[in-house]
């Protein structure tokens, strides 16, 4: 824009009886469509959010129920409780449901629901690509479970090395699975990591300048640029393998010029980011919860941030950790120790910005709290056997043994699954408008400290007794009986503190205590609006004062006007000082994406059996995305009224003379 | 808390020098640890239990905070060089060994077993070992890694650091024991159903004894003396046993499965999932897949008298 | 805290009603959705490319045992889409100065390009001397081709649509905006075009 316009400061006057309309206003507006092709057709942040976070949590308790059957296996020497096809399923679908349907979605879905309510704005942006991205998801996830059931599940890994699982060594449809499987969830994942992109960059509220975002937010940005950049690989090595499968190419066959280790190579530059996706949002929700229960802004803000977004760059460069027993160059392998070493300075820095914060606020421990220190008690001790996997020679001696395994346990459970469920019990109230049972809370809190600690801690000392991973069973003579018992044992006690956490979520959504807008205090904008919010977030756009948008605000704050409430409009900010910029419409929600990603998921399918998928498929996905964009009148309400009908266009200049006349 | 770290397969009791090395530095870094880990959780630990004073929300304190996070990261920095610069030292000499005198064996994977090869400047010297490798004590032997089908790894944890064996590369690595013993190996790179059965043996032996290993094992099979042997031996040449299994000196000469040309003095069946013994050969003959689901050798269904005639022979082939 | 009136009083607002509706670029949002999706796809491709490189390392002969790629139909596709980047070009600017007349020519003419190099990608498939299944080599090069074609296929389709929508209408002023915002999608296939086809043509030959 060659002549920016800025907006008007000014006073308004306001009436409760103005309030009361524009609320009934805005909810239509903004309206949740219901009945069962409504359900299909809903297109707001939250609904999609939870829907993400209940659907990855009903994956979490199924990997976790074949988590629960590995541990049987596996308590006692020489055991029959499986065999090893079934075991070799169990554990790859363990594996890869928890990395790719679990814990990358769920980080991705409390973006989805929380960021827009911390910037200040109404919606995710492309809010029908959200829905989208749900079900491809979703049915991605179907299809991984389907397997499961019918004996068909991939067994070669969650990361499915070649050539075990090329067309040679693993024969049949399963490693296809996987493959596809990957092709949903990427899809999901990149779709997601785009609106969450745009939002943050485009929708903030006014005065929310990058400096003030919330730690949140920032950790969802990084995460959403590295999935950006990290998934393509993915992508692509799982299509080599595909097609390798299907149709005769080459790209991991060393006989005709293809190469086993490049599988590693582009799996491992997509899988190491792939922890850090997992792990920074959960940075960002440890933050979110420190600061609200210790009453005090987190300590070290510009550390926070540069910490977070050099976490993001320099887990690029690690990827060569996973390969230190392929025989590569020595030299190269000590530059990729010197990098795995790096990284834990910033991850450093926010562990000490923390206990500082701790040192300042005086904590309160209710539960979202107890699972913050769970995390750090948990995952500085992962960090630090990660320090020493980062050294080639004692990682000769551990790599893919139980070591490791107890090292990504560790990191991933404590680094990312207890923050979670901190977040849950802590956001709970926001999204559902009551309180979960904090003394459920805690005994929930007791039982996944203890059970994880004495299921994985014994497993450091496995590794270091020589017992490797992914065995489905062990000679007694090994004398790895005993820690292997202990170790079930403690599986148990997390099966217990999962049914307890279950229990209390059903529980406090049927009989919990209601909630207030801001039952912790909290200092973000998501705490500024009803628990849960209204569909249209906020009756008014705030504009905000400083970092802490709630304990920052003054009583004479001002609010944004000047959007029209009975169509979608969502205001639009300059990125780096979310200085208002225009204001866009939004569209209304659609049963088309639904439709879209049915007929995508059936061509993803069919394509593992068929070639012929793809011309099959590309006129119903035609009629699909000519459904999802071609506009409708209701879908552009005020871009319609502003078009004359005579095929042409009212310039810019008098349209907003109309809509001044209008105001 | 029960420590084994004695005992079979344990990095922690190291038998050669690579295993020592990286043992040495595995317990400094497990201290590093262990201290870092204390004093993080102790700072931790205070930060949440002290009484706020007055004091706290003023610049000043900021002030001092920041001071202290910076040392912390200076800190931290500092210990990271030291793990560093250890790891680099500890990692001379893991690629090839620096003492003279070395033999040369190729370590080849299969699904689900080991072939260990010695090869000779006389081409018939030729002998392979499958699953049990033999070496001279205190002398360091260069392993050429090479796979058949899939990836594998070479690991002897209270030897040395493992090493993948990749199809269509050749990786090097060495391994060295400075006493004499038995030590167990295992595959350590998911490699299908029965990965967890893919075991070696590691028999270290002063160098006499060694070169007589050596001499016997090129030696063709000996052959039947008794008449149970000799019928047994006919049982086998007319099974399908030929098909895959070859004895040096005999008709039998298929390279699919382990060469059992002197099987009745090797320790272990199986790549180390049975004792080499009567019945467990008997067991693995009439039914491995009961034994090692999944595994390439079928169900054979014997007469019993067969069966006794062909243990015999089979257990004779020392 | 609640963002709720107090009974009859005035407060601050920040009143944006002056704001223009219409905007390009990068203030707008589909600039983001479609730098995001290029960012993507551009990321696939540098993988691709390198993966290339990776393969050639592993072997002595390149094309190991094949012939070069025939050079006709890869340079006629080069000089096509370079070609076709003046009315890309001249339909975004119509487009960013609402001249409905001017788009549907321009981005008319561009749609025949497209065509046109749809036709010619056609025929590279026959004369690159190799299949898919030959080895490595020949994965590569059919995977590089077809990524990019699959490319060049959707924003011809993409483009006919908005063509289609051109002379059907409603041609409001946030229409304006997906007119111009195609072109930069175009822009993207063209520039990958030329690493490309440098890849595939002209590495056997360099090499």
């Amino acid at each position: 824009m060659s002549d920016f316009v800025h907006p008007i400061e000014r006073r308004m006057a306001f009436t409760l009886t103005s309030e009361e309309r524009l609320r009934r206003q805005l909810a239509d507006t903004w309206y949740v469509p219901r009945g069962i092709v409504g359900w299909f057709s809903v297109a707001d942040h939250k609904t999609i959010g939870r829907r993400y976070i209940i659907t990855a949590f009903g994956f979490f308790i199924f990997a976790g129920i074949l988590a629960g059957l590995m541990r049987i296996q596996l308590a006692v020497p020489n055991n029959h409780f499986v065999g090893p096809d079934l075991y070799n399923q169990i554990f790859t679908v363990h594996g890869t449901m928890m990395m790719f349907l679990f814990a990358v979605p769920v980080m991705e879905a409390m973006g989805v629901y929380l960021v827009p309510l911390m910037i200040g704005t109404r919606n995710i942006a492309f809010p029908r690509l959200n829905a989208f991205s749900y079900y491809v998801y979703l049915f991605g996830g179907v299809m991984l479970v389907a397997t499961m059931l019918l004996n068909t599940a991939p067994d070669v890994g969650w990361f499915s090395y070649v050539p075990l699982a090329g067309p040679d060594y693993t024969p049949g449809k399963r490693a296809d699975f996987w493959a596809q499987m990957i092709t949903f969830t990427e899809v999901a994942a990149l779709a997601v990591s785009v609106e969450l992109v745009t939002t943050i960059f485009k929708t903030r509220a006014p005065g929310m300048s990058l400096n003030r975002m919330p730690l949140f937010v920032w950790s969802m940005l990084v995460t959403a640029f590295m999935v950006i950049f990290a998934m393509p690989t993915v992508v692509l090595c799982s299509t080599f393998l595909l097609l390798d499968r299907t149709v005769g190419t080459q790209f991991y066959n060393p006989a005709e010029g293809g190469d086993a280790l490049l599988w590693q190579h582009l799996f491992w530059f997509f899988g190491h980011p792939e922890v850090y996706i997992i792990f920074v949002p959960a940075l960002g929700i440890v933050s979110s919860i420190i600061s609200a229960f210790t009453w005090r802004p987190i300590f070290g803000y510009p550390a926070m941030v540069m910490s977070l977004v050099a976490t993001g760059f320099i887990g690029f460069g690690l990827w060569v950790h996973h390969m230190f027993a392929t025989g590569l160059p020595a030299l190269g392998l000590e530059y990729f120790t010197a990098a795995s070493i790096v990284i834990a300075i910033p991850t450093g820095i926010q562990i000490f910005c923390w206990i500082a914060s701790l040192w300042r606020g005086r904590p309160r421990f209710h539960t979202p709290l107890l699972f913050v220190l769970g995390f750090f008690a948990i995952f500085v001790l992962g960090g630090l056997s990660g320090v020493t996997l980062a050294s080639v020679p004692f990682d000769l001696q551990v790599h893919d043994s139980y070591y490791v395994v107890a090292h990504f346990h560790y990191v991933l459970l404590g680094g990312a699954v207890f923050p979670l469920i901190g977040g849950i019990y802590f956001w709970f109230p926001k999204m559902t408008g009551r309180m979960m049972d904090d003394r459920l809370g805690k005994v929930n809190f007791w039982l996944f400290f203890i059970g994880f600690n004495v299921t994985f801690f014994p497993m450091h000392i496995l590794g270091l007794e020589g017992m490797p991973r992914r065995i489905y069973t062990y000679p007694d003579s090994m004398g790895w009986g005993t820690l292997n018992l202990v170790s079930s044992l403690g599986a148990l006690l997390l099966v217990l503190g999962g049914v307890l956490f279950v229990y209390n979520v059903v529980r406090s959504y049927a009989w919990g205590l209601v909630a207030s807008d801001n039952p912790w205090g909290a200092e973000t904008l998501e705490w500024a609006t009803s628990s849960p919010p209204p569909v249209y977030n906020f009756l008014h756009i705030p504009v905000v004062e400083g970092r802490s948008a709630l304990w920052n605000r003054s009583p004479d704050a001002s609010v944004v006007t000047g959007i029209r409430s009975d169509v979608r409009e969502v205001l639009l900010t300059d990125v780096m000082d979310a200085e208002p910029v225009t204001v866009t419409e939004y569209p209304e929600p659609s049963i088309w994406p639904f439709l879209c990603a049915v007929v995508t998921s059936a061509f993803f399918v069919g394509s593992i059996f068929t070639p012929w998928a793809l011309p099959v498929a590309i006129p119903p996905l035609a009629v699909t995305l000519i459904g999802w964009f071609w506009p409708k009148k209701r879908d552009h309400a005020r871009e319609m009224e502003e078009h004359a009908g005579d095929g042409t266009v009212p310039p810019e200049g008098r349209l907003r003379a109309l809509r001044e006349a209008r105001a | 808390m029960i420590f084994r770290f004695g005992g079979d397969q344990s990095a922690f009791d190291p038998h050669g020098p690579i295993a020592r090395s990286i043992a040495t530095h595995g317990w400094w870094l497990l201290l590093v640890c262990i201290a870092v880990y204390f004093i993080v959780m102790t700072a931790f630990f205070i930060a949440l239990a002290r009484r706020r004073r007055e004091t706290d929300d003023l610049p000043e304190t900021s002030a001092r905070l920041t001071r202290n996070v910076g040392i912390a990261v200076a800190l931290t920095v500092l210990i990271l060089i030291g793990i560093a610069t250890s790891s680099v030292v500890a990692g001379r000499g893991l690629y090839s060994p620096s003492g003279a005198g070395a033999i040369t064996v190729d370590v080849v994977g299969h699904q689900w077993w080991w072939d260990f090869q010695y090869h000779d400047i006389t081409p018939s010297d030729v002998f392979t070992s499958p699953n049990e490798l033999h070496i001279p004590v205190g002398v360091p032997v260069v392993l050429k890694a090479m796979s058949t089908d899939v990836i594998h790894s070479f690991w002897v944890p209270n030897l040395m650091g493992k090493r993948d064996l990749i199809p269509g590369i050749v990786t090097n690595t060495w391994i060295q024991a400075d006493e004499p013993g038995v030590y167990r190996g295992q595959c350590a790179e998911f490699c299908g159903h029965q990965h967890a059965h893919m075991a070696l043996q590691v028999v270290a032996e002063p160098m006499d004894k060694f070169q007589q290993w050596v001499r016997h094992q090129r030696e063709p099979a000996s052959e039947p003396s008794t008449d149970e042997e000799k019928r047994g031996k006919d049982v086998f040449m007319q099974s399908p046993c030929v098909t895959c299994h070859s004895i040096r000196g005999t008709d039998a000469g298929s390279h699919v499965g382990p060469e059992l040309t002197h099987v009745g003095s090797r320790l272990t069946l199986a790549a180390g999932t049975l004792p080499n013994a009567r019945g467990h050969l008997a067991g693995w003959i009439v039914n491995s897949q009961s034994i090692k689901p999944g595994n390439r050798m079928p169900p054979n269904a014997l007469a019993p008298d067969d069966l006794q005639a062909l243990l015999a022979y089979v257990r004779s082939l020392q | 805290m609640a963002v709720e009136a107090r009974a009859e009083n005035t407060r601050r607002v920040l009143d944006v009603a002056a704001l223009p509706r219409t905007v390009f670029g990068n203030q707008g949002l589909i600039w983001w959705g479609t730098t995001g999706f290029m960012v993507i796809e551009g990321s696939m491709f540098v993988i691709a490319i390198v993966v290339y490189f990776y393969l050639r390392l592993q072997v002595r002969d390149w094309p190991p045992s094949l012939p070069n790629p025939g050079l006709f139909y890869g340079t006629a596709n080069l000089l096509t889409v370079i070609v076709s980047l003046l009315p890309a070009y001249i339909a975004k600017k119509k487009a960013e100065a609402f001249d409905l007349a001017g788009v549907r020519l321009w981005l008319a003419i561009l749609v025949l390009f497209g065509v046109a190099s749809v036709v010619l990608r056609f025929f590279e498939y026959f004369t690159l001397n190799c299949r898919w299944d030959d080895n490595a080599y020949g994965s590569i090069v059919w995977l590089l081709l077809g990524m990019h074609t699959v490319h060049v296929a959707t924003d011809v389709v993409d483009s006919g649509v908005l063509l289609a929508l051109a002379f059907l209408g409603p041609n409001t002023n946030n229409r304006f905006v997906d007119y111009s915002e195609n072109s930069l999608y175009w822009y993207f296939i063209v520039a990958w075009w030329i690493p490309i086809y440098l890849t595939i043509y002209f590495m056997p030959r360099w090499l």
